[in-house]
Order: C-alpha cells, then structure tokens, then sequence
C-alpha cells in the first residue's frame, strides 16, 4: 500500500521511486505525483503510437496497454511497460533503431 | 537505543566479488579484523558440496551464513533472500548479536546483478536493506589474463564500485601499473585500490547519501580524466586491448537541461533492450526545474533509486552520463537521448515543470 495516499499498489519503478530522505522522486504529494503520471503517460503514447498501442492509467494504480484489436494487458509497473508491449504486438522496442528515432524526430 | 529506532534505517549491504582464487576470503578477512567492521554480518557463497572459506571466518562465527547451494547467478537467490530475511527476524528477536553492515561474499563466477536485482526487488528486503557498493577482486597474477578471456571477469569488473587489486606482491604478478591502467579503462568510475592498501573505509560507504557523494566525485574525475585523455569535447571513450574489445566506457556530456519524465522513459526503453550490454550507467543530471543535480546510477538493467544531491561540484552544472557498455555504438546512444528529451518538449510543452527558482 502506498504510504502517502493509502492507495493499494502502487509503481515501484525507480522513476517513482519511495520519497525518502536524499532520493529524488516526484512521487511525494498528491498532484505531482498525478502530474508526472499524466506525463509519463502521454510521453509512452507518443512512443507507443508507430505500433498503434495505447496506454491508460486505471485509478492511479495500474497500467493498461492496449492494442487496436482489443488486445489488453494489465500492470502495476512502468518497469513491465516495454516487456508487455513487445510481447503483445511481436516487435522488440529498440530506442537506439535509427528508423524509430527518425520517426520521433520529424514528429511535429 | 532501542532496537525499533536502530532499524529504521536499512542496513548496508557490501556484495564482494572476484574470480575463483582472487583474494576475497583474504580481503575479508583482513577487513574484519578492523574494529569498523566488528558488527559486520557476513553470508559467504560456496560453490561445491563442501565450504571452506567460513572456517577462514571464524571469529565471527554467529553472524556467518554459509550458502550451500553454488552458483549465486542461478539457483542461490532465493537462498540469499531467505538467509537475509533470517539475519533480519533474528536479528530483531535479539537471539544474535546486532549488526550494522551484512558482506556477501559470492562464489567467483558469480555475475553480482541477480544479487543486486533480488535485493532490490525483494518486496520485504528492500525496505530493511540497501546495497552500499560492490567491490570486486582482480588479482595481479590471473587478473589481466580473465579479463582478456572471460566474459564474466568483464561483467563483474563492470559492475564494481571499488576493484580491489590482489597478489601484487607475488613474483608471478603481472606489472601492477599496466593492470591499473586497463582496470581503469574498462572501468573509469570505479575506486581502484591495491589490496594491501585496502582498507575498511572502502567497504564503510553509506548506502545512500555519503555514496552518492563519493560516486559524484569518482565519475567527475573519471570524466575529467577521460576527456583529457582524448581530447574529445562531446563524449570520450576508450577502446579496450582485451578479447571483448566491444567493451568499451565513454561519457556523454549533456549541454541541454534533462526532462525527467523522458529521461525515465528513455533509460528504461534502453534497458529493456540493451541492459545485459549496459554493464554500467553513472550519472549527474540537471533536471529541468530543479536547482540541485540528481544522481543516476544503474548495473544491467537494475537502477538504484536516484539521488537528490546537496549542491553542484562545480559551477559548470553540466549534466554527465558515464556508460560501460558492450557493442554499443556512443554515437547512437547520445542521438537516441537527445531524441527523447526534445521529444517531451514536442509532447508535454515547454513548461510543464516549475521553473528554476533565481540564484
């Protein structure tokens, strides 16, 4: 369970890290954390969109990736995001690909 | 103090590594010897039906636990955590002597990133300990000779945060300067110290804030030195003369202020792919909205939870991102960051975070 909001569950990546003294996390009060939720989920969008997958956030506790034929998978996890989304369209997410990174780059 | 309050903090874990023969029982044993060390909780690894070593430690005989199972990189893992588990619960019931500090000791072929990874990720672990550093043996007789030849000698010099040469003073060792020299090459963020001159406070690292400190100052130096080296202004690198010449460190320098949310998503994306080529990522970053410098610091595919630094090493508050990698090309990987982070702006706008505050 989450310790600041009482949420059950919660993403243990290290982007959103346990605030504890010394660690950088925005994963302290209620608004940043659901700021950089809605970031992080419009980012993996933007990434995800070559494949035609979309990410969702289900009550700020799971992860939904879902394909344009309904295919959907649930997660707690930012660390499962790239894992689940190779597996379900069958292609490897290489950031290092130049035609990947091509398409990012002549995005408007 | 109670022992409630004394646990609140988690405990420092320091993973001891090396090849088979390389001078980590000696090294250990040595170190414990040194009254720094005397609440140390030591788990020592065996590979084989019989173990030795923990004869070797006898003096602190109540708090050795002696994994019999072999090989840490596969089967002992779950060994590790319930060993650990059991040092903690005994620990909190009194019916051994308090410790502060717990060294696992691996069997020599072991790669330390399942360790590392079972510890962090251990859901009751993690809250109770954290991993201090990683220090591993290279001795000056085999040393240069595994390194050339094995793979796992690489991995595990790789992921060292202190290399701890061995055997220099043996007639066979190889030339000690020539070994630092490549060691260095194959790892410039690492502390490099010949063991004679090892001492306890290589092993007495915080778990958090002093380590951070410490790997701050290790990574500017080695960046520094780097640079000079080759002269290069944007990232330097050094090619290896060993069998995995793909093995190679270089550093990015990173003009721009890093968004967070991107630099997240684009460590984690490459991880995914590449992470058992990424031996080793160190990193000192100026996020966007904020005064202070983060710490970044990652083994494979494993990140520890990044550090809010104190303040800024230097006036320049360039962000630095130091990288061991295996067959990866520097260029690449500098152009897929700076896709990423101009990405954010493109996607989340320019002014999603708050602004730096003045002075």
């Amino acid at each position: 369970m989450c310790s600041l909001c009482g949420v059950l569950g919660c993403d243990d990546h290290w982007t959103s890290a346990i605030a504890r003294s010394g660690v950088y996390t925005r994963n302290t009060d209620r608004l940043s954390r659901r700021r950089e939720a809605a970031n992080r989920k419009k980012l993996a969008n933007a990434l995800l969109e070559p494949w035609r997958l979309k990410l969702a956030e289900w009550q700020g506790t799971s992860y939904v990736l879902s394909s344009p034929t309904g295919n959907t998978r649930v997660f707690e996890s930012l660390a499962h995001l790239w894992p689940e989304a190779e597996a379900m369209s069958g292609r490897s997410f290489d950031p290092l690909d130049p035609d990947f990174l091509g398409r990012l780059r002549d995005r408007p | 103090m109670s022992v409630e309050t004394r646990a609140a903090s988690p405990t420092p874990i320091n993973l001891l590594t090396g090849f088979l023969g390389s001078g980590k029982t000696t090294l250990l044993q040595r170190l414990l010897a040194d009254p720094a060390m005397g609440n140390a909780a030591v788990l020592v690894n065996e590979f084989g039906e019989v173990g030795l070593d923990h004869h070797l430690l006898d003096r602190i005989d109540d708090n050795v636990v002696l994994l019999k199972s072999g090989c840490l990189c596969c089967t002992v893992r779950g060994e590790v955590a319930d060993a650990l588990q059991r040092l903690h619960s005994q620990r909190a019931r009194n019916e051994i002597p308090w410790f502060d500090r717990v060294v696992i000791e691996t069997t020599g072929l072991a790669d330390p990133f399942p360790a590392l990874s079972t510890i962090q990720s251990h859901p009751v672990l993690r809250s109770h300990f954290s991993i201090a550093n990683v220090v591993v043996t290279v001795d000056a007789v085999n040393g240069g000779r595994q390194i050339q030849e094995r793979m796992e000698a690489v991995r595990q010099v790789g992921a060292a945060d202190v290399v701890v040469i061995t055997k220099t003073d043996m007639d066979e060792a190889e030339d000690t300067e020539n070994l630092v020299a490549r060691l260095h090459r194959l790892n410039p963020a690492a502390r490099h110290v010949i063991a004679q001159e090892a001492r306890a406070e290589d092993f007495l690292v915080d778990a958090s804030a002093g380590r951070s400190e410490d790997w701050l100052r290790d990574a500017l130096q080695a960046v520094e030195a780097s640079e000079a080296a080759t002269g290069h202004h944007e990232y330097a690198h050094a090619h290896h003369d060993h069998a995995h010449a793909s093995v190679q460190s270089f550093s990015l320098a990173i003009e721009d202020r890093i968004d967070w949310t991107a630099f997240g998503m684009w460590l984690t994306m490459l991880l995914n792919r590449h992470g058992d080529r990424v031996f080793r990522v160190k990193g000192i970053l100026d996020i966007e909205g904020e005064d202070r410098p983060v710490a970044v610091h990652g083994v494979q595919r494993l990140v520890h939870p990044p550090v809010h630094m104190s303040a800024w090493p230097d006036a320049r508050r360039q962000s630095r991102i130091v990288f061991i990698v295996d067959g990866l090309d520097p260029a690449r990987i500098e152009e897929s960051f700076h896709v990423f982070n101009r990405l954010s702006e493109k996607v989340l706008g320019p002014n999603q975070t708050p602004l730096r505050r003045a002075g």
